[in-house]
């Protein structure tokens, strides 16, 4: 019985297009999330340009912005979209061993940006530069760490995925949930252009 | 031999957006290194070279369109769009307005 309707090819389209629709509307969820997510970094950004000039008699930003960092943290971030976007295409051309090597490069590229801005956040911290010096500090911590946190967020994702390749392949599922870290993780870079242009280089002008 | 050809138009695309995002943030970078322009110039610019940057990444890496993508998509990014307009344009509007205010009162 189950043999001959799973055999019947108009039952199987049928089970392919209810497949390719739950794919499609948590694709649009996840897409609602991002944009939620948009709104909150819009308003972070604002935040920061009302406390910009509030440093309290504390550092500002000339003082404690190191441009060559942050060109080195944006070139890790940038160099990490590309090999992500490699890992899609290898895991749209179903090749699993690929896909694997391309989430390890981009994996390291995101981790090396995460340590980066660690050594930064401690750096400005021993220097008495915390978020807590100042309404600047504390707008700024808020900003780039909200970045951060969710850039840490976006490895373990990594993490998860490039074991459900190895073990489980690449099947629909698995490919539905990769297009959808693919969002995520781009969107974090587009976040970073906004950091860059908004924060470090106007702060060191 | 379709899916071949997708797949190289796909890093085609990847490697034309990534060549474009070098370029555009190698600019800004470029430019406050060298301190090459006054302030009042130099951050227009580098506002307008970050929101093509931006559009650069949603074409080549998101693979968004105008009208390729699904109108839900449209719908909920245009919606986000007037969202983030009112909410940080507004806060930036009125706290200005206020520190002007409270500077001519404290004078």
């Amino acid at each position: 019985m189950t043999a001959t309707t799973k055999n019947d090819p108009e039952i199987a389209a049928l089970f392919e297009a209810a497949e390719h629709e739950a794919i499609e509307e948590k694709s649009l969820g996840f897409w609602t999330y991002l944009m939620s997510d948009a709104v909150i970094f819009s308003l972070l950004f604002a935040t920061y340009a009302v406390m910009y000039t509030r440093t309290a008699g504390g550092p500002a930003a000339q003082d404690v912005f190191d441009l060559p960092h942050t060109a080195w943290e944006t070139a890790l971030l940038l160099f990490s979209s590309i090999t992500f976007g490699f890992a899609s295409l290898s895991a749209a051309e179903e090749d699993k061993s690929r896909t694997l090597m391309w989430l390890g490069v981009t994996f390291l590229f995101g981790l090396g940006f995460v340590t980066m801005e660690l050594v930064e956040f401690s750096g400005m911290i021993a220097e008495g530069a915390g978020p807590d010096r100042s309404g600047f500090l504390s707008s700024f911590f808020t900003l780039v760490g909200t970045h951060g946190l969710h850039v840490s967020s976006g490895l373990i994702w990594i993490a998860i995925m490039a074991l459900q390749v190895s073990r489980k392949g690449l099947g629909a599922a698995v490919q539905s949930r990769l297009h959808r870290l693919g969002l995520f993780w781009h969107f974090l870079d587009i976040i970073w252009i906004g950091i860059f242009s908004f924060v470090y280089l106007p702060g060191v002008m | 031999m379709t899916s071949a050809s997708n797949t190289q138009n796909g890093y085609r695309a990847y490697l034309v957006g990534f060549a474009l995002a070098v370029v555009l943030t190698a600019i800004p970078f470029g430019l406050v290194f060298a301190k090459a322009l006054p302030f009042g110039m130099l951050f227009p610019l580098i506002v307008v070279l970050a929101v093509v940057q931006m559009l650069v990444h949603l074409r080549y890496f998101l693979h968004l369109g105008l009208r390729s993508s699904p109108w839900e998509v449209r719908l909920s990014g245009g919606l986000a769009a007037i969202m983030i307009l009112i909410m940080a344009l507004g806060t930036l509007w009125v706290m200005t307005d206020l520190d002007i205010r409270m500077m001519t009162m404290g004078m």
